[in-house]
């Protein structure tokens, strides 16, 4: 009996409110606050625009082309109801494996000198399939096994950054061919970020896929009942992240023209961030991936615009951590509103 | 206006004056924006009563409550304990006064044990540590009081849903009030603890206590209260003395229109045999469990609470997947390991519980309805057909008569009722030959319960073979052509139409 949820739905068809915003407006209102105030800063204190920098721009959106990938996956699993802790690790096993298969011809010190020379779709694809075999291992340890996702995630988080350093023993992978790095060169990263972006936001919305990622999240027994092979589908959405995850490996490395076992260190809690920030509900069922990537600028342009005005690097988490948690209190302030009116 | 914890110290020198009435709620209006939710409402409990109040769901019912219990603040009015003015901020507020309510959702924390449950926030005290032993001690005497056969010490979450109503009720009795408030207590309670539920309600009476009592059950009413009030749309209706007043007149009252009969049982045309199920068995839950079910058949599925009738219908629909015995489809024996194997053998299954296996609360209207349908339909390439299957809902929500502003509201901003149309047009969706119903109309309002038995005789009539489950005897009685009796796991016997009652299916179901 929820006499007061009618009344709410009868209150909004009476004022005409049923056709809510959708909820990126605020987040999108949120991204040009900063950077409106990072543009009257610029003025103020160094006397130029902010924004008006093409270059700025396109570093600001490159830098966070790999967390906003990573994110992607990362908004797939959460709105399922879980979380991927380990698509940093994952990333750097896939950056090592692609690049050890994608050295200059002829280097001497490669990891396979045998296999040096080789066309870009095998590295490619070899990095992307670690990402989807790790996937696929926390898919099905959280369906079979039916352990929480944070633990799944976590034991490979920690067994897949050891595998990346133990592939070449902690030495990074350097030389890398030119048929391999244009893939980090240039813009080329925020167009995969952003071609991605737009097939998973279809995906999401438009696709039985998607239908089945929010019932999921939503309620997975309501989800088994209605007919859903609702394991199998948490492992293919683990694998998505997963291979998301290795793709930005094979980005990161050809940016960085090297391997290293370091890589991504930390870029899953940024990516959780921006899913969070972007709105994408912790508890499952709901979100999108424009909020996503609106979440993933509001982190470019933070780091971006204290860099610009000057503000020590070691300052910037702690505005970065009362972002995240305002994001949040704010979303459930306006659940909170919405439901008890 | 006194607060509440002067109020309190006065309870407590017993110095209150021996008012007519133990509570008096006088003109509380309660606006939500754009709705008013109760408009100049009244409300009179006597000492040593059962005040029931009925109404529709989005009556007003409960969020009078929640206003007594601190829940929520009034916008107008006044509410006197024993005719001293209280303004009541908080839940606790409520409490210190002497009002305990027992919310519809159990409030129980899962981990942790039943004496912590109930002294929560007013554990005994032992050198600043929890003293358990003493806890026990005090729950195993409220228990003895109540009759309640429960371990103190054990952990709320191995119960049953029926002992963690019981455990709640227990609680409120430990507060000691004087005002009780109970909503629905009985929803999730079989016969026999119902019993019980009264025979301590009858006591608590005899103490001198006032019982406000919501309840959609009609033969709870006249069992029970002592008066009733109703409430309409937000308003109060009126109050009368439950014996000075007729169940028919009760529901026009409620509905504000004359419900001639609340089980529209159609004559089907029952055909041949369509599911058959043999010494069917579930390792640990039921055993040998054997029926047929035919064309156009209502077959009901009686038994009390636990005696495995809902695991039944759940391993035939393939959610627990049978360890014994054998399903027959057309004459055709098939396994079923899945719930997807049971949607392919052209079953549907309605689950007991709305909220934890039927919606998907923070989703659509729109997409709880078409969800189980996308497994098989309206789906090209990966891609959703969406603007056909939005017509096919469009169409399914104008025939389920779902009241509802448009497809896009989120679920959870229905009504009981409402909610089950949409859970019942996800299944309807998926053309089912045999349509599992398990409670159907829990908790639902007397206006949506007709429209959903209208529904189920209709399809019956159209060749549905249906196996419905309820608690509710007339229900059962008034629907079904044969039931089905079980008894802690096992069938104790089929019935005919004919000579089924309440007696007879209670003989079975307490065998």
């Amino acid at each position: 009996m929820e006499p007061l949820t009618n009344t709410i739905a009868a209150a909004e068809r009476k004022s005409g409110r049923n056709r809510r915003l959708p909820t990126e407006f605020g987040i999108l209102a949120v991204l040009i606050g900063i950077a409106l105030l990072f543009e009257a800063l610029g003025w103020t204190l160094r006397g130029q625009s902010f924004l008006g920098n093409e270059q700025r721009l396109l570093v600001m959106i490159l830098q966070v082309s790999v967390v906003g990938l990573i994110a992607i996956g990362v908004t797939q699993v959460i709105i399922t109801g879980g979380i991927d802790l380990s698509s940093g690790s994952v990333l750097a096993v896939s950056a090592m494996v692609a690049a050890s298969l994608a050295q200059e011809p002829g280097y001497a010190r490669a990891v396979f000198p045998s296999l040096s020379g080789l066309p870009f779709i095998v590295p490619a694809l070899c990095g992307m399939a670690i990402g989807a075999i790790a996937g696929l291992i926390n898919g099905s340890l959280i369906a079979i096994t039916a352990i929480p996702p944070f633990i799944a995630t976590l034991g490979m988080m920690v067994t897949a950054r050891s595998v990346a350093q133990v592939y070449t023993r902690g030495q990074p992978i350097s030389m890398l061919a030119e048929n391999y790095t244009w893939i980090g060169s240039g813009a080329v990263p925020v167009v995969i970020f952003l071609v991605t972006a737009v097939i998973f936001h279809i995906a999401l919305r438009y696709t039985r896929y998607g239908k089945f990622t929010y019932a999921i999240g939503a309620n997975p027994q309501a989800a088994r009942v209605s007919g859903i092979n609702v394991n199998r589908h948490i492992m293919l959405v683990y694998t998505i992240a997963g291979v998301l995850s290795g793709l930005a490996g094979l980005v990161t490395s050809a940016r960085a023209q090297s391997g290293q076992a370091s890589m991504g260190l930390g870029y899953e809690l940024d990516a959780i961030a921006a899913a969070v920030i972007g709105g994408v509900s912790l508890s499952g069922g709901a979100g999108r991936i424009t909020g996503t990537v609106i979440g993933t600028l509001i982190l470019g342009v933070m780091t971006s615009g204290f860099t610009f005005i000057g503000v020590d690097a070691y300052f910037q988490g702690i505005v970065k951590g009362i972002i995240i948690v305002a994001a949040v209190v704010a979303d459930q302030y306006r659940q909170r509103r919405r439901r008890k009116a | 206006m006194l607060s509440p914890q002067t109020f309190k110290t006065v309870r407590e020198a017993g110095v209150v004056p021996n008012a007519a009435y133990l509570l008096e709620v006088d003109n509380v209006r309660k606006a939500f924006p754009g709705v008013v939710a109760l408009d100049d409402v009244n409300l009179r409990v006597r000492r040593g009563s059962v005040h029931a109040l009925m109404g529709e769901n989005g009556a007003g019912k409960s969020t009078l409550m929640k206003i007594i219990a601190g829940v929520y603040q009034p916008d107008t009015g006044t509410i006197r304990l024993k005719g001293n003015e209280i303004k009541i901020l908080t839940p606790l507020d409520a409490l210190e006064a002497g009002i305990a309510m027992i919310h519809q959702e159990l409030n129980l924390m899962p981990y942790m044990t039943v004496a912590e449950n109930i002294w929560i926030r007013r554990e005994p005290l032992r050198f600043g540590f929890v003293d358990h032993g003493e806890m026990n001690r005090r729950t195993a005497e409220l228990f003895e009081r109540l009759a309640i056969d429960i371990d103190p010490s054990s952990e709320v979450r191995d119960h049953s849903v029926a002992n963690r109503q019981m455990i709640e009720i227990a609680k409120a009795v430990s507060y000691e009030s004087d005002v009780l408030i109970m909503d629905e207590p009985t929803s999730a309670l079989t016969n026999k603890e119902v019993d019980h539920l009264f025979r301590i309600i009858g006591d608590l009476k005899a103490q001198g206590k006032g019982i406000v009592y919501i309840t959609h059950k009609m033969n709870e009413l006249f069992t029970i209260a002592d008066e009733v009030s109703i409430f309409r749309d937000g308003r109060y209706i009126a109050t009368h003395a439950s014996k000075d007043i007729t169940r028919d007149q009760v529901i026009s009252a409620m509905v504000g229109r004359e419900i001639t009969q609340m089980f529209p049982k159609e004559e089907a045309q029952i055909g041949e045999v369509v599911l058959s199920v043999k010494n069917l068995s579930l390792a640990g839950v039921f055993r040998d469990v054997s029926f047929e079910l035919r064309k156009g058949e209502i077959l009901g599925l009686a038994g009390l609470v636990g005696s495995g009738r809902t695991n039944v219908a759940e391993t035939i629909f393939g959610v627990t997947p049978a360890t014994g015995g054998e399903i027959r489809l057309d004459g055709q024996r098939i396994t079923i390991g899945s719930p997807r194997d049971g949607m392919k053998a052209g079953m549907a299954l309605l689950t007991e519980d709305r909220k934890d296996t039927g919606c998907f609360l923070s989703l659509s209207v729109l997409e709880n309805m078409q969800m189980a349908v996308l497994t098989d339909r309206y789906v090209a390439a990966g891609f959703v057909q969406q603007g056909k299957i939005d017509v096919e809902c469009g169409k399914m929500k104008d025939a389920m008569r779902v009241k509802t502003p448009d497809l896009h509201e989120r679920i959870e901003n229905l009504s009981g009722g409402n909610q089950q149309k949409v859970l019942i047009g996800r299944w309807l969706m998926t053309n089912p030959k045999i349509l599992i119903l398990d409670e159907p109309t829990r908790g639902i309002d007397v206006g949506a319960k007709a429209e959903i038995h209208r529904l189920i005789s209709r399809l019956a009539g159209q060749g549905v073979a249906v196996i419905m489950i309820s608690s509710e005897l007339p229900e059962v009685l008034g629907m079904s052509d044969r039931i089905v009796v079980m008894h802690e796991g096992r069938v104790t016997g089929i019935l005919d139409r004919a000579e089924a009652d309440q007696v007879s299916i209670m003989q079975l179901a307490a065998a």
